[in-house]
């Protein structure tokens, strides 16, 4: 409900407003309660509205200097301040001081008779007279509704009641009147028609055995405010209110990367790691070592000497040690030096709205750059998924405007589609790591993909992710005929491409060698038949060398034949000497 | 109703006693018609039924607020019986002389 632009205002000057002091309140109603008008505080039976009311006046009277009047119809002075005293409100104290005023009003029907005509004015001269004596700027009456209860006379009652809020009016304070819900209406009483200003809702409601305290400001004439049901915290330190849906889109994108703390998976992420500030999600079924991938992350976050906030939901601190201690990661080094933090509660403690909102509170205090939530599906439990939706938005928006690194695993059921979280919250996360199991030759392995990595160049490749002492490790996995290969499998199918290698090795040095051995072979038969030729040459030669020695014999005899015959027919004998050698052939 | 005299003028006023049994204290805020009307109900009906044993203290609040606590008074005007025990309170102008009777435990003599 924004301003309506009617007659009301001549917006000269904007409505003034009195701060309440209450963490989260403030920027709902955007500064505050409308000062110097009363503001109405609705709501079933210890859903707060006593404690909001105090908190007004205390923080009121000590952080704005505006001393303030507590009257109360249900509770004595002496019991509201022991009541307070648990909250850190030193009520005695603030009253000595003159900083506030209690002044119990009891009401007993059975002692009033009445008779006659006759108004409040004594109460309103209580009440005056107690602003007048410390100046008080708030008052708060709680719960106003007991006159009702204490007087027969409704029509003078109304009718004093309508004077009682011009007299607040008149007097300049910003009061706070209480008032028990009403079965149709917001009070019991209607008192909403008399306190036209602003209307504050308290609810405390139980969905599936988890209270949840809400609140809603249902009207605020003047002035913009949040709209939703906020929840809210009542804890040692007071009232705190979250407005967390009021975060908008706006936060800042840093490009700066850091590491996943498994160097293979920064490789698959661009070679870097994940964005800072961006929101990371692990799904996988039971056991798929989602909670390791998250200590891989805090202890290298750790290591950069950055702060980590550890929400656990299934798990114990020390078990979470003890644990990732099997995967040689030691945490609880980080968490003595003061870097790591764990928050372990029970998801079932409160409900999701609390959860955020003691979350909230956690990280304000702590200040991390990291924050794991493990599981978030854990909190899905209780709620719809559109529950879920917009509280893990909230947080993420708000981790994101503080650029905190979100980590978040969820825990999808077997049987479930994997992309089962999609409907959920997928959407909103940055980084998906998708873990699976993988079944087969008799064993469960597991497998990681990202689904998808905004921004950044990312692995489309399925890794084994194995768990080892030495912490987690992704190997490649082999895609055989029956499909992914991971495990033992992939052991078998390594050992049996190294048998097949080995033996593709042999089979050519064998053929190496036949080639070899064939070469020495044709080398040989060729060495022998020279060898054999050798031989053969020598003989003919040998022969040759005795025909010639033996024709120059016959030649030479012929010719001292001739020569004694004193014959001139040396052709004749030439030829003679011829036909005689083949011959002898 | 005899709304003639005017007591309330000095704010305080006792009546004179012999045997006060019955203290009765009338909260007034100013000199409205209400409080006078309940101031003169009030003389009225103790004259007739508590003759000699009672005594009336009227408190105004506009001149003593802070009185208004201890007699946790809201309701103007407010009879307050002290005495005897127990309080009892008798809010407005006292007009019904019956309730008041009632209220303050006294019973109407014959």
């Amino acid at each position: 409900m924004a301003k309506p632009p009617k007659k009301e205002k001549p917006a000269i000057e904007l409505l003034r407003k009195s701060p309440t002091g209450i963490k989260g309140l403030d920027e709902i109603t955007g500064g505050g309660l409308p000062k110097g008008r009363p503001t109405l505080v609705c709501g079933g039976t210890g859903c707060g509205k006593t404690l909001l009311a105090m908190e007004f006046l205390v923080r009121g009277a000590t952080e704005h200097d505006e001393p303030g009047v507590y009257m109360s119809f249900e509770e004595k002075s002496e019991e509201l301040t022991k009541n307070f005293a648990s909250l850190g409100f030193d009520l005695n104290d603030l009253a000595a001081r003159k900083r506030l005023a209690l002044d119990y009003v009891h009401i007993e029907r059975s002692e009033i008779e009445e008779t006659g005509e006759y108004d409040l004015e004594g109460l309103f001269i209580r009440l005056g007279y107690a602003i007048d004596s410390i100046g008080a700027k708030r008052v708060v009456l709680d719960t106003i509704e007991c006159l009702f209860s204490g007087f027969t006379n409704e029509v003078i009652l109304r009718a004093e009641l309508k004077r009682l809020f011009t007299f607040l009016k008149d007097k300049g304070v910003t009061a706070v009147i209480t008032g028990e819900q009403g079965e149709r209406t917001l009070t019991r009483f209607g008192l909403e028609e008399y306190v036209a200003d602003c209307v504050i809702f308290l609810s405390h409601k139980v969905d599936q055995q988890i209270a949840t305290r809400r609140l809603r400001i249902v009207k605020y004439r003047g002035s913009a405010h949040g709209t939703n049901e906020y929840p809210f915290l009542i804890d040692e330190k007071g009232f705190a209110v979250m407005p967390i849906s009021s975060i908008g889109l706006d936060h800042a994108a840093s490009s700066e990367r850091v590491s996943s703390g498994i160097p293979r998976l920064d490789t698959m992420l661009g070679q870097k790691g994940y964005y800072r500030g961006s929101s990371i999600l692990v799904t996988g079924t039971a056991g798929t070592g989602k909670s390791s991938m998250a200590a891989h992350f805090v202890d290298a976050a750790c290591r950069r000497g950055e702060r980590c906030l550890y929400f656990a939901f299934e798990e114990s601190r020390n078990q979470i040690i003890r644990n990732m201690r099997s995967i040689g990661i030691d945490l609880e080094q980080w968490a003595n030096k003061g870097l790591l933090e764990f928050r372990n509660s029970r998801p079932t403690l409160y409900g999701l709205e609390m959860h955020l909102v003691t979350m909230h509170k956690a990280i304000e205090a702590f200040q991390p750059a990291i924050v794991v939530v493990d599981p978030i599906s854990n909190l899905v439990a209780a709620a719809s998924d559109m529950e879920v939706k917009s509280m893990l938005s909230r947080l993420i928006d708000f981790l994101k405007t503080k650029q905190i690194t979100a980590f978040c695993t969820d825990l999808t059921s077997v049987g479930c589609s994997l992309e089962r979280t999609d409907v959920g919250i997928s959407s909103l996360m940055d980084t998906w790591l998708l873990l699976q199991v993988i079944e087969g030759n008799g064993e469960r392995n597991r497998g990681l993909y990202i689904l998808k990595s905004r921004g950044m160049e990312h692995s489309n490749q399925v890794r084994e992710y194995r768990l080892t002492g030495s912490g987690a490790q992704l190997d490649d996995v082999y895609i055989g005929p029956g499909g992914v290969l991971t495990g033992s499998g992939r052991v078998a199918q390594e050992a049996r491409e190294r048998a097949e290698t080995l033996e593709r090795n042999q089979d050519i040095e064998r053929k190496q060698r036949d080639i070899e051995r064939k070469k020495a072979v044709i080398e040989a038969q060729i060495a022998a038949l020279r060898t054999e030729f050798e031989v053969e040459r020598d003989e003919l030669e040998r022969a040759i060398a005795r025909e010639r020695l033996h024709q120059e014999t016959i030649s030479e005899e012929t010719q001292a034949l001739a020569r004694s015959r004193k014959s001139d027919g040396f052709v004749l004998n030439k030829e003679n000497a011829k036909s005689g050698k083949r011959g002898r052939k | 109703m005899t709304g003639g005299t005017k007591p309330m003028g000095s704010g305080k006023s006792k009546t004179e006693t012999v045997e006060v049994r019955y203290q009765l204290r009338l909260y007034v805020a100013g000199t409205t018609a209400k409080s006078v009307a309940a101031f003169a109900n009030l003389k009225r009906i103790c004259e007739e039924h508590l003759e000699g044993q009672y005594s009336i203290e009227v408190i105004d609040l506009l001149v003593n607020p802070q009185l208004a606590q201890g007699d946790q008074i809201l309701a103007i005007p407010t009879l307050v019986r002290k005495l005897p025990e127990p309080i009892k309170k008798i809010i407005g102008d006292l007009s019904n002389t019956e309730r008041v009777l009632v209220g303050l435990d006294i019973k109407p003599l014959g």
